[in-house]
């Protein structure tokens, strides 16, 4: 059950991925990004990484996605973009995905990522990923995870400042 | 492959709480497609200049629709962005409040003082002022 369920929400992402590639307009390529993400979000649910889907709609579907359509909207690519669709890349981007795909095949063929292994739990057992999230994060990695706060703080201001010399000017 | 996946997602109990969630989400797609393609079936379609531009009893259209955003979209994008990811952080914590009782309290409000601290330099800097 849970593999046809996998097999739907691969397929989801591979057909939403194709089409992205292969739309004309970036703005549908940009919306159809959203749709593989929300598969891949499903597909983590699978894996029982409950958090991470849940981190995937939010920030990537919701928060990325708003910087991506910015860009875009910003840069007027509509016309650009529209006219040259196949460039030169197309036989390089094809070596890398079949490099790509044999290193995930041979990894898998040896019987899985060698780290899932070390965590304290296997994977299909976890329990309720978002509390045991919860009960490590804010004691064991409490220092990392006040950094953390810095971190944004600092990319908050940062923005500030570029920014307000951008408009002001 | 297919047996490395299927241990992947074997016995995996909480998994039974996201099908009404997938069921909902079929539902709204569906309703939406239904709706499209039912009315793509039954509507009838004639066509004319007139009637496929944007506003047919308006004035004229002067330029396109597709106009460049302005600069200010960047920062409050920006803005959203790192307060969404403050919000993530919080759902962890949230859901094992109990378990972490008072340290945890004081030390996710410390968390959010030091971001209050780049949003009340925001509110400063009229960075979430439009003008």
């Amino acid at each position: 059950m849970e593999l046809a369920f996998f097999y739907l929400f691969a397929a989801g992402i591979v057909g939403a991925s194709l089409l992205m590639v292969t739309r004309a307009n970036v703005i549908h390529a940009a919306l159809l990004l959203v749709l593989a993400f929300l598969f891949m979000a499903g597909l983590f649910v699978l894996a029982g990484a409950e958090f991470l889907a849940g981190v995937q709609i939010l920030i990537y579907a919701g928060g990325i996605m708003v910087l991506y359509l910015f860009s875009i909207m910003l840069m007027n690519v509509g016309v650009a973009v529209r006219l040259r669709q196949w460039h030169r890349q197309s036989v390089l981007a094809l070596a890398a995905a079949v490099l790509l795909g044999a290193e995930v095949w041979a990894v898998l063929g040896r019987g899985g990522y060698p780290g899932a292994k070390a965590w304290g739990w296997g994977l299909g057992q976890t329990p309720g990923n978002v509390e045991a999230l919860g009960e490590v994060l804010y004691t064991k990695f409490l220092f990392p995870f006040e950094v953390a706060s810095i971190l944004l703080l600092a990319a908050m201001i940062g923005a500030i400042v570029l920014a307000k010399r951008e408009i002001t000017r | 492959m297919a047996e490395i996946l299927g241990a992947f997602f074997r016995d995996y109990q909480s998994i039974n709480s996201y099908v009404p969630i997938f069921i909902f989400t079929l539902v709204a797609f569906g309703f939406a497609g239904v709706t499209l393609v039912v009315a793509l079936l039954v509507r009838p379609h004639r066509p004319d200049p007139a009637k496929l531009s944007p506003y047919e009893c308006g004035i004229p259209p002067l330029m396109e629709a597709h106009e460049r955003f302005s600069i200010r979209f960047y920062l409050l994008g920006i803005l959203f962005l790192l307060f969404d990811v403050e919000a993530v952080f919080l759902f962890p914590w949230a859901v094992r409040y109990d378990y972490l009782g008072l340290f945890g309290f004081i030390e996710m409000m410390l968390f959010i003082a030091i971001l209050l601290v780049g949003y009340f330099y925001a509110w400063r800097k009229e960075a979430l002022e439009w003008a």
